[in-house]
Protein backbone atom coordinates (compact mmCIF):
# COMPACT_ATOMS: atom_id res chain seq x y z
CA UNK A 1 0.00 0.00 0.00
CA UNK A 2 2.73 2.39 1.05
CA UNK A 3 4.69 1.61 -2.07
CA UNK A 4 1.74 2.40 -4.34
CA UNK A 5 1.13 5.67 -2.52
CA UNK A 6 4.79 6.59 -2.84
CA UNK A 7 4.79 5.62 -6.50
CA UNK A 8 1.73 7.75 -7.23
CA UNK A 9 3.09 10.81 -5.46
CA UNK A 10 6.40 10.29 -7.19
CA UNK A 11 4.73 10.00 -10.58
CA UNK A 12 3.19 13.41 -10.00
CA UNK A 13 6.53 14.93 -9.04
CA UNK A 14 8.26 13.18 -11.90
CA UNK A 15 5.81 14.72 -14.34
CA UNK A 16 8.27 17.58 -14.32
CA UNK A 17 10.93 16.03 -16.59
CA UNK A 18 9.08 17.28 -19.64
CA UNK A 19 7.53 20.34 -18.05
CA UNK A 20 9.95 23.25 -18.41
CA UNK A 21 13.11 23.41 -20.54
CA UNK A 22 15.05 21.16 -18.17
CA UNK A 23 18.76 20.93 -18.94
CA UNK A 24 20.56 17.60 -18.64
CA UNK A 25 22.02 18.80 -15.36
CA UNK A 26 18.59 19.70 -14.02
CA UNK A 27 17.48 16.18 -14.98
CA UNK A 28 20.55 14.68 -13.31
CA UNK A 29 19.91 16.53 -10.07
CA UNK A 30 16.28 15.48 -9.97
CA UNK A 31 17.18 11.89 -10.88
CA UNK A 32 19.76 11.56 -8.12
CA UNK A 33 17.64 13.12 -5.43
CA UNK A 34 14.68 10.90 -6.37
CA UNK A 35 16.73 7.80 -5.60
CA UNK A 36 18.58 9.11 -2.57
CA UNK A 37 15.20 10.03 -1.09
CA UNK A 38 13.62 6.70 -2.05
CA UNK A 39 16.48 4.70 -0.54
CA UNK A 40 17.83 6.88 2.26
CA UNK A 41 19.81 4.05 3.85
CA UNK A 42 21.90 3.45 0.72
CA UNK A 43 25.14 5.48 0.51
CA UNK A 44 24.86 7.26 -2.83
CA UNK A 45 27.99 5.62 -4.25
CA UNK A 46 26.65 2.16 -3.49
CA UNK A 47 23.99 2.50 -6.19
CA UNK A 48 26.64 1.36 -8.67
CA UNK A 49 25.98 -2.15 -7.32
CA UNK A 50 22.45 -2.15 -8.66
CA UNK A 51 20.01 -4.45 -6.93
CA UNK A 52 22.69 -5.45 -4.43
CA UNK A 53 22.59 -1.96 -2.99
CA UNK A 54 18.95 -2.39 -1.97
CA UNK A 55 18.64 -6.10 -1.08
CA UNK A 56 20.73 -7.85 1.56
CA UNK A 57 19.97 -11.48 0.61
CA UNK A 58 21.01 -11.16 -3.00
CA UNK A 59 23.97 -9.00 -1.97
CA UNK A 60 25.33 -11.93 0.04
CA UNK A 61 25.20 -14.16 -3.04
CA UNK A 62 26.84 -11.46 -5.13
CA UNK A 63 29.63 -11.14 -2.56
CA UNK A 64 30.21 -14.89 -2.90
CA UNK A 65 30.69 -14.32 -6.63
CA UNK A 66 32.98 -11.37 -6.06
CA UNK A 67 35.47 -13.80 -4.45
CA UNK A 68 36.39 -14.81 -7.96
CA UNK A 69 34.01 -13.28 -10.48
CA UNK A 70 33.24 -15.02 -13.75
CA UNK A 71 34.12 -11.92 -15.79
CA UNK A 72 37.79 -12.29 -14.89
CA UNK A 73 38.11 -14.77 -17.74
CA UNK A 74 36.81 -12.11 -20.12
CA UNK A 75 39.19 -9.43 -18.84
CA UNK A 76 42.12 -11.74 -19.53
CA UNK A 77 40.84 -12.61 -22.99
CA UNK A 78 40.15 -8.95 -23.63
CA UNK A 79 43.68 -7.95 -22.70
CA UNK A 80 45.06 -10.54 -25.09
CA UNK A 81 42.81 -9.34 -27.92
CA UNK A 82 43.55 -5.69 -27.20
CA UNK A 83 47.29 -6.26 -27.45
CA UNK A 84 47.11 -8.25 -30.68
CA UNK A 85 48.06 -6.05 -33.63
CA UNK A 86 45.90 -5.65 -36.73
CA UNK A 87 47.06 -6.99 -40.08
CA UNK A 88 48.32 -3.53 -41.01
CA UNK A 89 50.66 -3.42 -38.02
CA UNK A 90 48.65 -0.93 -35.99
CA UNK A 91 46.75 -1.76 -32.80
CA UNK A 92 43.94 -0.65 -30.52
CA UNK A 93 46.43 1.37 -28.49
CA UNK A 94 46.83 3.67 -31.51
CA UNK A 95 43.11 4.47 -31.40
CA UNK A 96 42.96 4.70 -27.62
CA UNK A 97 46.30 6.21 -26.56
CA UNK A 98 45.10 6.96 -23.02
CA UNK A 99 43.54 3.58 -22.37
CA UNK A 100 45.74 2.77 -19.39
CA UNK A 101 44.47 5.79 -17.49
CA UNK A 102 40.87 4.71 -18.03
CA UNK A 103 38.59 5.84 -20.84
CA UNK A 104 35.21 4.16 -20.20
CA UNK A 105 34.00 7.05 -18.04
CA UNK A 106 33.96 9.36 -21.06
CA UNK A 107 31.62 7.20 -23.11
CA UNK A 108 29.27 7.77 -24.73
CA UNK A 109 30.24 11.16 -26.11
CA UNK A 110 28.77 13.24 -28.89
CA UNK A 111 30.91 13.74 -31.97
CA UNK A 112 29.80 17.14 -33.27
CA UNK A 113 31.63 16.57 -36.58
CA UNK A 114 29.75 13.45 -37.51
CA UNK A 115 26.62 14.38 -35.55
CA UNK A 116 26.66 10.97 -33.85
CA UNK A 117 26.66 9.53 -30.37
CA UNK A 118 29.84 7.49 -29.99
CA UNK A 119 29.73 4.51 -27.63
CA UNK A 120 32.74 2.52 -26.46
CA UNK A 121 31.67 -0.45 -28.57
CA UNK A 122 31.19 1.87 -31.54
CA UNK A 123 34.67 3.31 -31.03
CA UNK A 124 36.22 -0.16 -30.78
CA UNK A 125 34.61 -1.15 -34.07
CA UNK A 126 35.55 2.13 -35.75
CA UNK A 127 39.15 1.45 -34.75
CA UNK A 128 38.87 -1.94 -36.42
CA UNK A 129 37.26 -0.79 -39.66
CA UNK A 130 39.61 2.21 -39.93
CA UNK A 131 42.44 -0.31 -39.89
CA UNK A 132 41.00 -2.74 -42.39
CA UNK A 133 39.50 -5.20 -39.93
CA UNK A 134 35.94 -6.48 -39.81
CA UNK A 135 33.64 -4.97 -37.19
CA UNK A 136 32.72 -7.19 -34.25
CA UNK A 137 29.16 -8.10 -33.31
CA UNK A 138 27.88 -5.68 -30.70
CA UNK A 139 26.05 -7.79 -28.13
CA UNK A 140 28.37 -10.57 -27.01
CA UNK A 141 31.67 -12.24 -27.73
CA UNK A 142 34.93 -10.46 -28.47
CA UNK A 143 33.50 -6.95 -28.13
CA UNK A 144 32.55 -7.69 -24.53
CA UNK A 145 36.02 -9.04 -23.78
CA UNK A 146 37.81 -6.00 -25.15
CA UNK A 147 35.19 -3.82 -23.45
CA UNK A 148 35.69 -5.69 -20.17
CA UNK A 149 39.43 -5.08 -20.33
CA UNK A 150 39.10 -1.37 -21.09
CA UNK A 151 36.40 -0.97 -18.44
CA UNK A 152 38.47 -2.76 -15.81
CA UNK A 153 41.20 -0.18 -16.39
CA UNK A 154 38.66 2.57 -15.82
CA UNK A 155 37.47 1.41 -12.43
CA UNK A 156 37.19 4.19 -9.92
CA UNK A 157 36.90 6.89 -12.56
CA UNK A 158 33.74 8.96 -12.31
CA UNK A 159 31.23 8.77 -15.15
CA UNK A 160 31.51 12.05 -17.08
CA UNK A 161 29.26 12.16 -20.10
CA UNK A 162 28.95 15.55 -21.75
CA UNK A 163 26.11 17.05 -23.74
CA UNK A 164 27.64 19.94 -25.69
CA UNK A 165 25.62 22.98 -26.63
CA UNK A 166 24.84 21.49 -30.03
CA UNK A 167 21.37 20.98 -31.43
CA UNK A 168 22.00 17.40 -32.57
CA UNK A 169 23.57 16.43 -29.24
CA UNK A 170 20.64 17.82 -27.29
CA UNK A 171 18.26 16.06 -29.67
CA UNK A 172 20.01 12.72 -29.10
CA UNK A 173 19.89 13.23 -25.34
CA UNK A 174 16.18 14.03 -25.48
CA UNK A 175 15.52 11.05 -27.72
CA UNK A 176 17.12 8.83 -25.11
CA UNK A 177 15.19 10.49 -22.32
CA UNK A 178 11.96 9.97 -24.23
CA UNK A 179 12.73 6.26 -24.68
CA UNK A 180 13.38 5.87 -20.97
CA UNK A 181 10.02 7.31 -19.93
CA UNK A 182 7.88 6.09 -22.85
CA UNK A 183 5.58 3.10 -22.48
CA UNK A 184 6.07 0.38 -25.06
CA UNK A 185 5.23 -3.17 -25.95
CA UNK A 186 2.23 -5.35 -25.29
CA UNK A 187 2.84 -4.97 -21.57
CA UNK A 188 2.83 -1.20 -22.05
CA UNK A 189 5.71 -0.52 -19.70
CA UNK A 190 8.56 1.94 -19.76
CA UNK A 191 12.11 1.62 -18.46
CA UNK A 192 11.03 4.08 -15.79
CA UNK A 193 8.13 1.92 -14.64
CA UNK A 194 10.50 -0.78 -13.41
CA UNK A 195 13.71 1.08 -12.72
CA UNK A 196 12.44 4.40 -11.47
CA UNK A 197 8.94 4.24 -10.01
CA UNK A 198 9.01 0.61 -8.89
CA UNK A 199 12.74 0.25 -8.25
CA UNK A 200 13.33 -1.81 -5.11
CA UNK A 201 9.96 -3.55 -5.54
CA UNK A 202 9.51 -7.07 -6.85
CA UNK A 203 8.55 -8.35 -10.25
CA UNK A 204 7.73 -12.00 -9.51
CA UNK A 205 10.81 -13.09 -7.57
CA UNK A 206 13.19 -10.49 -8.98
CA UNK A 207 13.95 -7.18 -7.35
CA UNK A 208 14.01 -4.17 -9.67
CA UNK A 209 17.29 -2.29 -9.69
CA UNK A 210 17.35 1.51 -9.37
CA UNK A 211 18.41 3.24 -12.59
CA UNK A 212 20.89 5.40 -10.71
CA UNK A 213 24.29 3.77 -11.25
CA UNK A 214 22.88 1.37 -13.85
CA UNK A 215 25.47 1.92 -16.54
CA UNK A 216 28.64 1.83 -14.43
CA UNK A 217 28.86 -1.95 -14.34
CA UNK A 218 28.75 -2.72 -18.06
CA UNK A 219 29.78 -4.82 -19.88
CA UNK A 220 28.25 -7.38 -17.56
CA UNK A 221 28.60 -11.10 -16.88
CA UNK A 222 25.00 -12.09 -16.38
CA UNK A 223 24.41 -15.43 -14.67
CA UNK A 224 21.27 -15.77 -16.74
CA UNK A 225 23.29 -15.49 -19.95
CA UNK A 226 26.11 -17.58 -18.44
CA UNK A 227 28.27 -15.07 -20.28
CA UNK A 228 29.11 -11.45 -21.01
CA UNK A 229 26.90 -8.91 -22.70
CA UNK A 230 26.92 -5.25 -23.62
CA UNK A 231 24.48 -2.61 -22.44
CA UNK A 232 22.66 -2.81 -25.78
CA UNK A 233 22.29 -6.55 -25.36
CA UNK A 234 20.44 -5.85 -22.13
CA UNK A 235 18.34 -3.10 -23.72
CA UNK A 236 17.18 -5.62 -26.32
CA UNK A 237 16.28 -8.10 -23.62
CA UNK A 238 14.34 -5.53 -21.63
CA UNK A 239 12.40 -4.39 -24.72
CA UNK A 240 11.56 -8.03 -25.49
CA UNK A 241 10.38 -8.62 -21.94
CA UNK A 242 7.63 -6.04 -22.26
CA UNK A 243 6.89 -7.59 -25.65
CA UNK A 244 8.15 -4.68 -27.64
CA UNK A 245 10.23 -5.17 -30.78
CA UNK A 246 13.85 -4.66 -29.78
CA UNK A 247 16.09 -2.24 -31.65
CA UNK A 248 19.43 -3.34 -33.06
CA UNK A 249 22.52 -3.07 -30.89
CA UNK A 250 24.34 0.19 -31.72
CA UNK A 251 21.23 1.55 -33.45
CA UNK A 252 20.60 5.30 -33.14
CA UNK A 253 17.74 4.60 -30.73
CA UNK A 254 19.86 2.57 -28.29
CA UNK A 255 22.80 4.94 -28.62
CA UNK A 256 20.49 7.81 -27.68
CA UNK A 257 19.12 5.81 -24.76
CA UNK A 258 22.65 5.00 -23.60
CA UNK A 259 23.52 8.70 -23.88
CA UNK A 260 20.68 9.76 -21.56
CA UNK A 261 20.96 6.68 -19.33
CA UNK A 262 24.69 7.13 -18.72
CA UNK A 263 24.35 10.89 -18.19
CA UNK A 264 21.99 10.08 -15.33
CA UNK A 265 24.89 8.28 -13.65
CA UNK A 266 27.35 11.14 -14.04
CA UNK A 267 29.59 11.35 -11.01
CA UNK A 268 29.12 7.65 -10.21
CA UNK A 269 32.24 5.48 -10.23
CA UNK A 270 32.88 3.00 -13.01
CA UNK A 271 32.85 -0.46 -11.42
CA UNK A 272 32.61 -2.66 -14.49
CA UNK A 273 32.84 -5.25 -15.69
CA UNK A 274 30.42 -6.64 -13.12
CA UNK A 275 28.64 -9.89 -12.34
CA UNK A 276 24.89 -9.79 -12.05
CA UNK A 277 22.12 -12.36 -12.00
CA UNK B 1 52.12 -20.41 -25.78
CA UNK B 2 48.53 -21.50 -25.18
CA UNK B 3 46.77 -19.73 -22.37
CA UNK B 4 45.48 -21.91 -19.55
CA UNK B 5 41.76 -22.27 -18.93
CA UNK B 6 42.47 -22.24 -15.21
CA UNK B 7 42.95 -19.07 -13.18
CA UNK B 8 44.37 -19.64 -9.73
CA UNK B 9 44.61 -17.29 -6.79
CA UNK B 10 46.32 -18.79 -3.76
CA UNK B 11 47.37 -17.22 -0.50
CA UNK B 12 49.12 -18.72 2.51
CA UNK B 13 48.17 -17.42 5.94
CA UNK B 14 49.59 -18.95 9.14
CA UNK B 15 50.63 -22.09 7.32
CA UNK B 16 47.23 -22.66 5.68
CA UNK B 17 46.98 -22.19 1.94
CA UNK B 18 43.60 -21.02 0.59
CA UNK B 19 43.29 -21.79 -3.11
CA UNK B 20 40.65 -20.29 -5.41
CA UNK B 21 40.25 -21.43 -9.01
CA UNK B 22 38.12 -20.15 -11.86
CA UNK B 23 38.02 -22.47 -14.85
CA UNK B 24 36.77 -21.60 -18.32
CA UNK B 25 34.59 -24.56 -19.36
CA UNK B 26 31.05 -24.94 -20.80
CA UNK B 27 30.00 -27.65 -18.27
CA UNK B 28 27.18 -28.95 -20.49
CA UNK B 29 25.07 -31.62 -18.81
CA UNK B 30 23.92 -33.13 -22.07
CA UNK B 31 20.32 -32.35 -21.13
CA UNK B 32 20.06 -28.91 -22.71
CA UNK B 33 18.56 -28.40 -26.14
CA UNK B 34 19.90 -26.08 -28.79
CA UNK B 35 17.14 -23.46 -29.06
CA UNK B 36 17.45 -23.15 -32.81
CA UNK B 37 17.90 -26.77 -33.91
CA UNK B 38 15.98 -28.46 -31.10
CA UNK B 39 18.80 -30.99 -30.82
CA UNK B 40 20.40 -31.97 -27.54
CA UNK B 41 23.73 -30.28 -26.84
CA UNK B 42 26.13 -33.15 -26.07
CA UNK B 43 27.44 -33.58 -22.54
CA UNK B 44 30.75 -31.78 -22.11
CA UNK B 45 31.84 -31.28 -18.54
CA UNK B 46 34.87 -31.55 -16.29
CA UNK B 47 34.86 -34.87 -14.46
CA UNK B 48 37.94 -34.54 -12.30
CA UNK B 49 39.92 -31.66 -10.82
CA UNK B 50 43.14 -32.27 -8.96
CA UNK B 51 45.43 -30.05 -6.96
CA UNK B 52 49.01 -30.98 -6.20
CA UNK B 53 51.43 -29.42 -3.77
CA UNK B 54 54.92 -30.60 -3.01
CA UNK B 55 54.43 -33.65 -5.20
CA UNK B 56 51.34 -34.78 -3.31
CA UNK B 57 47.69 -34.60 -4.27
CA UNK B 58 45.96 -32.44 -1.72
CA UNK B 59 42.54 -32.42 -3.32
CA UNK B 60 40.81 -34.56 -5.90
CA UNK B 61 37.32 -33.51 -6.96
CA UNK B 62 34.89 -35.69 -8.89
CA UNK B 63 32.32 -33.57 -10.71
CA UNK B 64 29.09 -34.04 -12.63
CA UNK B 65 27.65 -31.66 -15.22
CA UNK B 66 25.67 -29.99 -12.46
CA UNK B 67 28.62 -27.92 -11.36
CA UNK B 68 28.02 -24.49 -12.89
CA UNK B 69 29.47 -23.27 -16.17
CA UNK B 70 32.86 -21.57 -15.83
CA UNK B 71 33.29 -23.39 -12.54
CA UNK B 72 34.65 -21.88 -9.38
CA UNK B 73 36.37 -24.00 -6.75
CA UNK B 74 37.99 -23.12 -3.47
CA UNK B 75 39.66 -25.34 -0.90
CA UNK B 76 42.41 -25.11 1.70
CA UNK B 77 45.29 -27.17 3.02
CA UNK B 78 48.00 -26.87 5.65
CA UNK B 79 51.73 -27.43 5.51
CA UNK B 80 52.30 -24.71 2.94
CA UNK B 81 54.29 -21.50 2.85
CA UNK B 82 54.28 -18.39 0.70
CA UNK B 83 56.17 -18.87 -2.52
CA UNK B 84 55.22 -22.55 -2.83
CA UNK B 85 53.80 -23.72 -6.14
CA UNK B 86 50.46 -25.46 -6.61
CA UNK B 87 49.41 -27.33 -9.71
CA UNK B 88 45.75 -27.53 -10.66
CA UNK B 89 44.56 -29.82 -13.44
CA UNK B 90 41.30 -31.06 -14.88
CA UNK B 91 40.07 -33.81 -17.20
CA UNK B 92 36.69 -33.71 -18.90
CA UNK B 93 34.36 -36.38 -20.24
CA UNK B 94 35.71 -35.98 -23.78
CA UNK B 95 39.20 -36.76 -22.58
CA UNK B 96 40.41 -33.17 -22.88
CA UNK B 97 42.53 -31.83 -20.07
CA UNK B 98 44.40 -28.76 -18.96
CA UNK B 99 46.59 -27.76 -16.06
CA UNK B 100 48.35 -24.75 -14.66
CA UNK B 101 50.89 -23.94 -11.99
CA UNK B 102 50.67 -20.95 -9.73
CA UNK B 103 52.83 -19.46 -7.03
CA UNK B 104 51.09 -18.92 -3.72
CA UNK B 105 51.32 -15.50 -2.16
CA UNK C 1 32.04 -58.63 -7.95
CA UNK C 2 34.55 -57.82 -10.67
CA UNK C 3 33.34 -54.23 -10.84
CA UNK C 4 36.53 -52.90 -9.26
CA UNK C 5 38.79 -54.88 -11.59
CA UNK C 6 37.04 -53.48 -14.63
CA UNK C 7 37.50 -49.93 -13.46
CA UNK C 8 41.22 -50.54 -12.80
CA UNK C 9 41.75 -52.02 -16.24
CA UNK C 10 40.14 -48.98 -17.90
CA UNK C 11 43.17 -47.12 -16.64
CA UNK C 12 41.92 -43.74 -17.81
CA UNK C 13 43.18 -41.94 -14.77
CA UNK C 14 45.73 -44.44 -13.54
CA UNK C 15 48.66 -42.62 -15.09
CA UNK C 16 47.50 -39.19 -14.10
CA UNK C 17 46.95 -37.36 -10.91
CA UNK C 18 45.46 -40.31 -9.15
CA UNK C 19 48.61 -42.27 -9.93
CA UNK C 20 50.64 -39.68 -8.09
CA UNK C 21 48.11 -39.76 -5.31
CA UNK C 22 48.47 -43.51 -4.88
CA UNK C 23 52.22 -43.27 -4.62
CA UNK C 24 51.94 -40.43 -2.15
CA UNK C 25 49.63 -42.63 -0.11
CA UNK C 26 47.18 -39.79 0.26
CA UNK C 27 44.23 -41.39 -1.46
CA UNK C 28 43.08 -44.79 -0.29
CA UNK C 29 42.91 -47.48 -2.97
CA UNK C 30 39.13 -47.49 -2.65
CA UNK C 31 38.95 -43.83 -3.67
CA UNK C 32 41.26 -44.45 -6.63
CA UNK C 33 39.20 -47.34 -7.97
CA UNK C 34 36.18 -45.05 -7.89
CA UNK C 35 37.84 -42.62 -10.31
CA UNK C 36 34.89 -40.92 -11.93
CA UNK C 37 32.17 -43.00 -10.32
CA UNK C 38 29.72 -43.17 -13.20
CA UNK C 39 27.14 -45.15 -11.23
CA UNK C 40 27.15 -42.58 -8.45
CA UNK C 41 26.72 -39.65 -10.80
CA UNK C 42 23.99 -41.36 -12.80
CA UNK C 43 22.03 -42.55 -9.78
CA UNK C 44 18.58 -41.01 -9.75
CA UNK C 45 17.97 -41.26 -6.03
CA UNK C 46 19.95 -39.92 -3.12
CA UNK C 47 20.65 -43.23 -1.35
CA UNK C 48 21.99 -45.00 -4.43
CA UNK C 49 24.17 -42.00 -5.20
CA UNK C 50 25.63 -42.00 -1.68
CA UNK C 51 26.23 -45.73 -1.68
CA UNK C 52 28.02 -45.60 -5.00
CA UNK C 53 30.04 -42.53 -4.08
CA UNK C 54 30.87 -42.86 -0.39
CA UNK C 55 30.12 -46.53 0.24
CA UNK C 56 27.02 -46.10 2.38
CA UNK C 57 23.77 -44.19 2.64
CA UNK C 58 23.68 -44.14 6.44
CA UNK C 59 24.48 -40.67 7.62
CA UNK C 60 23.84 -38.87 10.88
CA UNK C 61 23.07 -35.21 11.13
CA UNK C 62 25.95 -33.21 12.57
CA UNK C 63 26.09 -29.67 13.78
CA UNK C 64 29.83 -29.69 13.12
CA UNK C 65 29.21 -29.26 9.42
CA UNK C 66 28.30 -25.80 8.24
CA UNK C 67 26.60 -25.42 4.88
CA UNK C 68 26.40 -21.88 3.54
CA UNK C 69 23.86 -21.51 0.73
CA UNK C 70 21.30 -18.82 -0.11
CA UNK C 71 17.73 -19.11 1.16
CA UNK C 72 16.50 -18.07 -2.27
CA UNK C 73 18.90 -18.61 -5.15
CA UNK C 74 19.17 -15.58 -7.41
CA UNK C 75 19.71 -17.89 -10.35
CA UNK C 76 19.37 -21.67 -10.28
CA UNK C 77 22.19 -22.09 -12.80
CA UNK C 78 24.81 -20.65 -10.45
CA UNK C 79 24.17 -21.20 -6.76
CA UNK C 80 27.20 -20.44 -4.55
CA UNK C 81 27.69 -22.94 -1.69
CA UNK C 82 30.37 -23.42 0.92
CA UNK C 83 30.84 -26.47 3.15
CA UNK C 84 32.97 -26.29 6.28
CA UNK C 85 33.50 -29.46 8.33
CA UNK C 86 34.95 -29.35 11.81
CA UNK C 87 34.83 -33.16 12.11
CA UNK C 88 38.29 -34.62 12.61
CA UNK C 89 39.83 -36.50 9.70
CA UNK C 90 37.31 -35.35 7.13
CA UNK C 91 38.36 -37.33 4.07
CA UNK C 92 35.56 -36.59 1.64
CA UNK C 93 32.70 -34.16 1.15
CA UNK C 94 29.83 -34.90 -1.21
CA UNK C 95 27.21 -32.41 -2.35
CA UNK C 96 23.73 -33.77 -2.99
CA UNK C 97 20.81 -31.84 -4.52
CA UNK C 98 17.80 -34.10 -3.89
CA UNK C 99 15.50 -32.62 -6.52
CA UNK C 100 18.04 -32.65 -9.36
CA UNK C 101 17.50 -35.53 -11.83
CA UNK C 102 20.82 -36.96 -10.72
CA UNK C 103 21.29 -35.82 -7.11
CA UNK C 104 25.06 -36.26 -6.73
CA UNK C 105 26.70 -33.03 -7.84
CA UNK C 106 30.27 -33.55 -6.69
CA UNK C 107 32.54 -35.41 -4.32
CA UNK C 108 35.68 -33.78 -3.00
CA UNK C 109 38.37 -36.22 -1.80
CA UNK C 110 40.67 -34.52 0.67
CA UNK C 111 44.25 -35.34 1.54
CA UNK C 112 45.43 -35.74 5.11
CA UNK C 113 46.58 -32.13 5.36
CA UNK C 114 43.60 -30.71 3.51
CA UNK C 115 41.11 -28.67 5.51
CA UNK C 116 37.45 -29.67 5.70
CA UNK C 117 36.43 -26.78 3.50
CA UNK C 118 35.15 -26.53 -0.02
CA UNK C 119 33.37 -23.78 -1.95
CA UNK C 120 31.85 -23.97 -5.40
CA UNK C 121 28.85 -22.98 -7.55
CA UNK C 122 26.20 -25.54 -8.46
CA UNK C 123 23.18 -25.92 -10.74
CA UNK C 124 19.77 -26.49 -9.23
CA UNK C 125 16.80 -27.38 -11.38
CA UNK C 126 14.24 -26.37 -8.79
CA UNK C 127 13.71 -25.73 -5.10
CA UNK C 128 15.45 -28.49 -3.22
CA UNK C 129 17.26 -29.55 -0.10
CA UNK C 130 21.00 -29.26 -0.58
CA UNK C 131 22.88 -31.77 1.58
CA UNK C 132 26.57 -31.84 2.41
CA UNK C 133 27.70 -35.34 3.38
CA UNK C 134 31.04 -35.71 5.12
CA UNK C 135 33.00 -38.96 5.32
CA UNK C 136 35.29 -39.13 8.33
CA UNK C 137 36.70 -42.11 10.20
CA UNK C 138 34.67 -44.46 8.05
CA UNK C 139 31.37 -42.85 9.06
CA UNK C 140 29.06 -40.43 7.26
CA UNK C 141 27.73 -37.19 8.69
CA UNK C 142 25.50 -34.61 7.07
CA UNK C 143 23.73 -31.29 7.17
CA UNK C 144 21.04 -29.94 4.88
CA UNK C 145 19.55 -26.65 3.84
CA UNK C 146 16.52 -25.95 1.72
CA UNK C 147 17.32 -23.60 -1.15
CA UNK C 148 14.46 -22.03 -3.08
CA UNK C 149 14.77 -21.60 -6.82
CA UNK C 150 12.24 -19.18 -8.24
CA UNK C 151 11.08 -17.86 -11.57
CA UNK C 152 12.19 -14.30 -11.85
CA UNK C 153 10.43 -11.56 -13.73
CA UNK C 154 13.48 -10.14 -15.43
CA UNK C 155 14.18 -12.25 -18.47
CA UNK C 156 15.94 -10.86 -21.50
Amino acid sequence: MKKIATALSVMLIAATPFAAQATPDDDLKAFRSYFTQKFPEVPVNDFVNGVYSVDAASREQWEAFEEFPSYEISIDNGEEKFNKKFANGKGYADCFPNYKKGIKQNYPYFDTDSGQVVTMEGAINKCRTDNGEKALKSKKGAITEIGAYLTSLSRGQKTSVKVPNDAKAIAAYNRGKKHFYAKRGQLNMSCADCHYYYSGSKIRADILSPALGHTTGFPVYRNKWAGMGTLHRRYGGCNKQVRAKPFKAQSDEYKALEYFHTYMSNGMEINGPSQRK
Amino acid sequence: MAKSSIKVRAKVKKGEAKVKCLISHPMETGLRKNKKSGKLIPAHFIQEVTCEHGGKTVMNAQWSGTISKNPFLSFAFTGAKSGDTVKVSWVDNTGKSDSTEAKMK
Amino acid sequence: MNHNRRVLLKGTFAAGATGIAISAGLLTPKAVLAAWPKAAFEAKDVNSALEASLGSSNHTASSEIKLKAPDIAENGAVVPITVTSKIANTEAISVIVAENGTPLTATFNLGATTSGFVSTRIKMGKTSDVTAVVKAGGKLYSTSKNVKVTIGGCGG
